[in-house]
């Protein structure tokens, strides 16, 4: 399986140096190109059939962006960002030497809208906290639990964990993958992929 | 296909340890040493960086669900619940939340119980005899309701009595050294130390003074009058009905400021929060301000804060210091 990262093969691996990072990346990427993961995602999983593979490509092609824009901000995002996703995708599907001519065809006529006005912001917020809310929904019990209780709470660990009957370790435990969690269910909601061929 | 896959992938292990230094971070205690130490983490790979801004932002974006669920308990029997359509295991969670927040626990053989509320909670009790005490944030009652007689005791906090009448038995409430004598009536009893507010909003109540820190007479309140009690003794003044309506805003999970100043509104929410608004300089502290906010809105408020004031806002700690 060629499941090794191949997220450092491309430009120049540059470890620690010293930031030579464009000001105001982290901003920029949080802003542009974070709050298009779930378009990503549905793009990705049209043109790869596996889709244990996805969030991983995902992430992929989100550190590629990043590294992008650490030299310099691309603008504007979104083609960017889709631009790198096909490429990487036409990439791995040439690696994988696998006939998926149709998958690379397909996204031809995704025809991915790139500069549609979207919907105005209350929707976008209304949306947002929806999916926030179906995410929550789906945690397993005790880490939900965790999350509600420090997030909505702002319960102190040790509280949490006697509220739970469980030791503090075990607390930032559920908290960590509580967060995580939330962070893959926000942007991967099934109910948005009902329909990807 | 990928069965061989006992060990993350790079990209599932970056994204665990995000929420684990994030987890680190959120419970503290967060030192300049662990923060080179997670700048170090993050300089070592964008992989590291992706990751941690990913789960980060859905993290801050969560404080959002604070707001929504205290309209959403507001809601429970909702007509229209389109965009916050209430999700049953949410309100399980919520349950779960109350449930264990809340201590009731007997004091002795004579019936008489202590109710408490957190930092944050709110609370319904119902006794025996259908009578209802709406327990604000930082609340203890003591209270023994028996066939015999009806009292509470407001050790410290806020609370809206719903009381069934029977003449025969007055549900008396004492705080702060004030006897508070229902007459068939609803009213909210507020204590902060020895200040005590009663304030009726239905049918009729009397306030007597009961202990030897009391002042003033026994005064019969009519609905939407506000007797304050402090150690100069009593004042009634009377309230109207919109003003009555904000004050009663909590037991919707709303506070409601109307030319409030910052300080004052500070005080507020940080009866209802963990995380303190802190208020230091004059200036900042006499500006006024109107608006709705869930009481857990700490951050919104200290958002508008900045918003409309071009005020300045950090964080120290757990607490939000505001500042010109």
């Amino acid at each position: 399986m060629g499941d090794t990262s191949d997220t450092g093969e491309t430009g120049a691996p540059h470890l620690r140096d010293a930031p030579m990072t464009t000001p105001g990346v982290n901003e920029w990427f949080v802003r542009e190109i974070l709050p298009l993961e779930t378009a990503l995602m549905q793009f990705l999983r049209r043109g790869w059939r596996n889709s244990n593979d996805v969030e991983d490509l995902c992430h992929d092609v989100f550190v590629h962006i990043y590294e992008a824009a650490r030299r310099e901000i691309p603008h504007p995002a979104k083609p960017f960002a889709f631009a790198v996703a096909r490429n990487l995708l036409i990439d791995r599907i040439r690696r994988e030497n696998i006939v998926a001519i149709e998958a690379v065809a397909d996204m031809e006529t995704l025809g991915i809208t790139v500069d549609e006005p979207g919907p105005d912001r209350t929707a976008i917020a209304r949306q947002e906290l929806r999916r926030l809310q179906a995410a929550l929904n789906r945690l397993p019990d005790k880490w939900r639990e965790t999350v509600v209780m420090r997030k909505i709470e702002g319960l102190s660990r040790p509280q949490i964990a006697e509220r739970l009957g469980v030791a503090e370790p075990t607390v930032s435990q559920y908290l960590a993958q509580g967060m995580t969690a939330l962070a893959d269910f926000f942007s991967n909601d099934p109910t948005d992929t009902g329909g990807a061929p | 296909m990928s069965d061989s896959a006992p060990s993350l992938s790079s990209a599932k292990e970056a994204r665990a340890q995000a929420g684990q230094w994030l987890e680190r971070r959120e419970f503290g205690p967060w030192t300049n040493a662990d923060q080179a130490e997670l700048d170090a983490w993050l300089a070592a790979s964008p992989s590291n960086m992706v990751a941690f801004l990913r789960v980060e932002r859905v993290w801050d974006r969560a404080e959002r669900l604070r707001a929504l669920n205290r309209l959403m308990r507001e809601q429970s029997p909702a007509p229209r619940k389109s965009p916050l359509s209430v999700l049953p295991k949410l309100a399980a969670a919520f349950a779960f939340v109350v449930a264990f927040g809340i201590g009731a626990y007997l004091m002795s053989g004579n019936g008489e119980k202590f109710y408490e509320t957190p930092v944050g909670i709110r609370k319904t009790i119902t006794f025996a005899d259908g009578s209802k005490v709406e327990l604000n944030t930082d609340t203890v009652l003591r209270a023994q309701v028996t066939d015999n007689g009806r009292m509470a005791e407001l050790v410290k906090g806020e609370a809206f009595f719903q009381i069934q009448h029977d003449a025969a038995h007055p549900f008396v409430v004492t705080a702060a050294g004030y006897r508070v004598t229902d007459l068939g009536t609803k009213f909210l009893v507020r204590r902060d130390g020895e200040r005590l507010e009663v304030t009726l909003v239905e049918g009729s109540a009397r306030v007597d003074p009961a202990g030897p820190e009391a002042h003033g007479r026994s005064t019969v309140l009519s609905p939407g009058d506000m007797v304050l009690a402090t150690d100069q003794g009593l004042k009634v003044t009377k309230k109207t009905t919109p003003v009555l309506a904000n004050e009663m805003a909590w037991r919707r999970g709303l506070l409601i400021f109307n030319h409030a100043t910052l300080a004052e509104a500070a005080a507020e929410f940080n009866r209802y929060n963990n995380q303190k608004l802190v208020i230091a300089n004059p200036t900042v502290a006499r500006r006024t301000i109107g608006g709705t906010f869930p009481t857990s809105g700490v951050e919104e408020f200290a958002e508008v804060a900045k918003g409309i004031f071009g005020f300045h806002v950090k964080t120290q700690g757990k607490d939000i210091v505001i500042q010109p």
